[in-house]
């Protein structure tokens, strides 16, 4: 038995959920399939989700979503193994009717959003592996095959959502393998606390959240950050550091995440709390330059499976569910038009990307990842210098303040040398320029 | 052969947790499964529908989310999926589930006689073991549980022989159709279904019956005001504080001695009790 749809869509994380829901409502016939037993089991986020990329899609998302927390403030803290130099931004600002970001619960979130695809007409299969692609004679991506038996089925356009590893891209030789240096590997707990000793303990209201990013010396070196953020009833805490850097020795990622629930400005956060889960990810972190191609003759791919991760604001799901978004509006707008779905057409979902947020972010960072590889001092020399900085200037001491200027100066020039500091000055303003 | 499947979907036992305050179960969050033991009942249904031919129906009771676990029943390859759903079932204890079931059942065996009634051996989250006897007993059909193996059935002589699980070793049982059976587990392992069967799980309208389409007379026989049974208390146990002591040593004399004074210094009352024995017997 043949089946045939208009659209298929491999995978039903946010990027894959975008995408089959707008083709839905659009009244497209839409398959999506998932590998997971159910739509969230396979995914792992802190997780933020930032409101303004789901609204666009479904604008009444707060009345239903399984929304946890409003994050009224984020915080970032730069560690030293004794210290924390922090910037806590909070406003009131946050606690509108329309809240821009949330803690939420991947697991749930990704189960309510597949259930929008449901409701809005697509035909949702889970437990389904997707192994490859078919393509016809002219190497036009027709259909997929999974991993079940009579396990053929087709469509004119297939989108790719299967994320980070995005096996099947692979598999068809539309990208090459992911390099160590450009995927970051995360470690997540989860820490359940009575949600009023959640909100003691981090200053909020019920249904206030914070979220904590922390930078510094607690990566040893590698290129990394850890997080805290606060759900309803625990404490998420992971960290993260590129692939590449692990496998040069040192520290292992759970290793990281013991060291970072030690630390003396975490440690009370955690403190009689029951740690019930614990989850680890890859995240694609390579920014612009590692974007690989992503649309060809009757396929396209978005989300994490195309690299689409915003390493140093911490966005991915958002620019997933936009990508997702842009793809099925290419795939409507073509349908409208009777054209077929070439890659000479389906060019029209990259120029949508290039001109919105996702594209014009990820080039202001390109250089980003560059520059941190071979500047892994900001990782460890500038927190301590920083910390020992403001701790001289807060030290009662009998020094009196100019000379303590001149000590911190002395101190910046010996760690890292007059050129050492203009450089860095010049290479940071270029790689976020 | 005409076949019905009694299924459950329970909360995911592996992932629950206790309420640490008021100690009940909490499910929220807790994902739902199919109970794993009435896998290997879905699973023999399916084997002789490969072997003899058959319609095979599922059939639950439950709140609407137990449509998930019908449906993924359909993608193994059964034919129709019934879910028994009305608030006069809510807070069913085994003796008002097994009348629900039954009285089901036997609407569907109006329609067309029943072969077999499969049931999972017992449930994860209430471990009782008693709806498939339950169900038998009402029905008034021979009951086969803890059953390891199907040998053969004589649809002609409406027999069947079965081999059924016993502490002691196997029993081989031969008794007449209809009847209903329980499988041990471990029996076989579920299929991964087709993908025909997926879409036709996916497109499949699912039959719902209330109260009163499952053919029940008497709404008090059922649910909560159905169930003598009372949960009077729920507690999780302490942890267990004993810890396994390694016993080693040069030789085997050293080690069974220095076992018996393990034991003996564990368990004082032990060494008197043995001494007792050991002096009868040498007065014997």
């Amino acid at each position: 038995m043949t089946e045939k749809f208009d659209a298929i869509v491999v995978g039903a994380g946010p990027a894959g959920s975008a995408a089959a829901y707008v083709m839905a409502k659009a009244g497209l016939s839409v398959l999506q399939l998932e590998r997971g037993e159910y739509p969230g089991s396979k995914n792992v986020q802190g997780a933020i989700l930032y409101s303004d990329a789901l609204e666009r899609i479904i604008p009444e998302f707060r009345d239903e979503a399984p929304l946890e927390r409003n994050i009224i403030e984020q915080r970032v803290w730069m560690l030293t193994d004794k210290s924390h130099v922090g910037f806590d931004f909070r406003s009131e600002e946050f606690n509108n009717d329309k809240p821009d970001r949330y803690s939420i619960i991947r697991a749930q979130f990704d189960r309510w959003f597949c259930n929008k695809v449901k409701q809005a007409g697509a035909m949702v299969i889970c437990e389904t592996l997707v192994k490859a692609l078919i393509e016809n004679e002219h190497g036009r991506v027709i259909g997929v095959t999974t991993d079940r038996d009579d396990g053929d089925v087709f469509a004119d356009i297939v989108i790719l959502a299967d994320g980070v590893n995005s096996n099947l891209a692979r598999v068809s030789g539309y990208r090459n393998e992911l390099e160590n240096k450009n995927t970051a590997l995360v470690v997540k707990e989860m820490h359940f606390l009575r949600s009023d000793i959640i909100q003691n303990r981090f200053n909020i209201n019920e249904k206030e959240g914070v979220a904590i990013e922390v930078v510094g010396t607690l990566t040893r070196g590698k290129i990394g950050m850890g997080f805290i953020y606060t759900n309803l009833e625990f404490i998420s805490i992971g960290i993260g550091c590129m692939v590449g850097d692990f496998q040069k020795g040192g520290l292992t990622p759970y290793g990281l995440l013991d060291e970072l629930k030690e630390h003396p400005s975490v440690k009370p956060l955690l403190i009689s709390s029951e740690m019930k889960e614990y989850s680890a990810h890859l995240i694609p972190e390579g920014g612009y330059n590692a974007i690989p191609k992503i649309y060809g003759d009757g396929w396209m791919v978005v989300g994490d499976s195309a690299g689409l991760v915003n390493s140093i604001h911490r966005e991915g799901s958002n620019m997933a569910m936009t990508s997702g978004q842009f793809a099925a509006e290419t795939v409507i707008a073509l349908k409208k038009e009777f054209k077929s779905f070439s890659e000479h057409n389906l060019a029209r979902y990259k120029i949508a990307l290039d001109n919105s947020y996702v594209i014009k972010d990820l080039k202001k960072y390109k250089r980003m990842p560059n520059f941190l590889h071979k500047n892994r001092h900001f990782f460890t020399l500038y927190p301590e210098l920083i910390s020992e900085a403001i701790a001289t200037i807060l030290r009662v001491d009998g020094i009196d303040k100019k000379s303590k200027g001149k000590q911190i100066i002395r101190s910046f020039r010996k760690g890292r040398g007059l050129f050492g500091l203009i450089a860095d000055s010049i290479k940071f303003v270029r790689a976020i320029r | 052969m005409n076949i019905v499947v009694c299924i459950k979907q329970v909360p995911d036992s592996a992932q629950i947790r206790v309420h640490p305050v008021t100690n009940t179960i909490m499910r929220q969050g807790v994902p739902t499964i199919i109970n794993p033991f009435d896998l290997f009942s879905i699973e023999e249904a399916l084997r002789l529908k490969d072997q003899f031919g058959a319609k095979i129906t599922v059939l639950t009771m439950g709140p609407k989310m137990a449509e998930q676990a019908l449906r993924k029943t359909l993608t193994f390859g059964a034919d129709e999926a019934i879910l028994l759903t009305d608030r006069a079932f809510a807070g069913s204890d085994t003796l008002a589930t097994s009348l629900t079931l039954a009285t089901a059942i036997t609407k569907i065996n109006e329609t067309k006689p029943i072969d077999i009634v499969f049931c999972g051996k017992q449930t994860i989250d209430g471990d009782t073991a008693q709806v498939g006897p339950g169900i038998a007993v009402r029905l008034g059909i021979q009951q086969l549980t803890y059953i390891s193996k199907i040998v053969s059935i004589d649809l002609d002589a409406r027999e069947i022989i079965v081999h059924r699980c016993v502490e002691s070793g196997t029993q081989v049982l031969k008794t007449k159709l209809p009847c209903l059976i329980t499988l041990f587990e471990g029996t076989n392992v579920i299929r991964f279904g087709t993908m025909t069967n997926a879409f036709r799980a996916a497109r499949y309208k699912l039959i719902e019956w209330s109260a009163t389409d499952s053919g029940i007379s008497d709404v008090s026989q059922c649910g909560l005001r159905g169930s003598p049974t009372v949960v009077k208390k729920v507690f999780a146990p302490s942890a267990r504080t004993d810890k396994t002591i390694f016993i080693s040593g040069e030789t085997p004399e050293i080690i069974s001695q220095t076992l018996i004074d393990t034991l003996f210094s564990s368990y004082p009352s032990l060494q008197k009790d043995l001494f007792d024995i050991s002096s009868q017997g040498v007065s014997k």
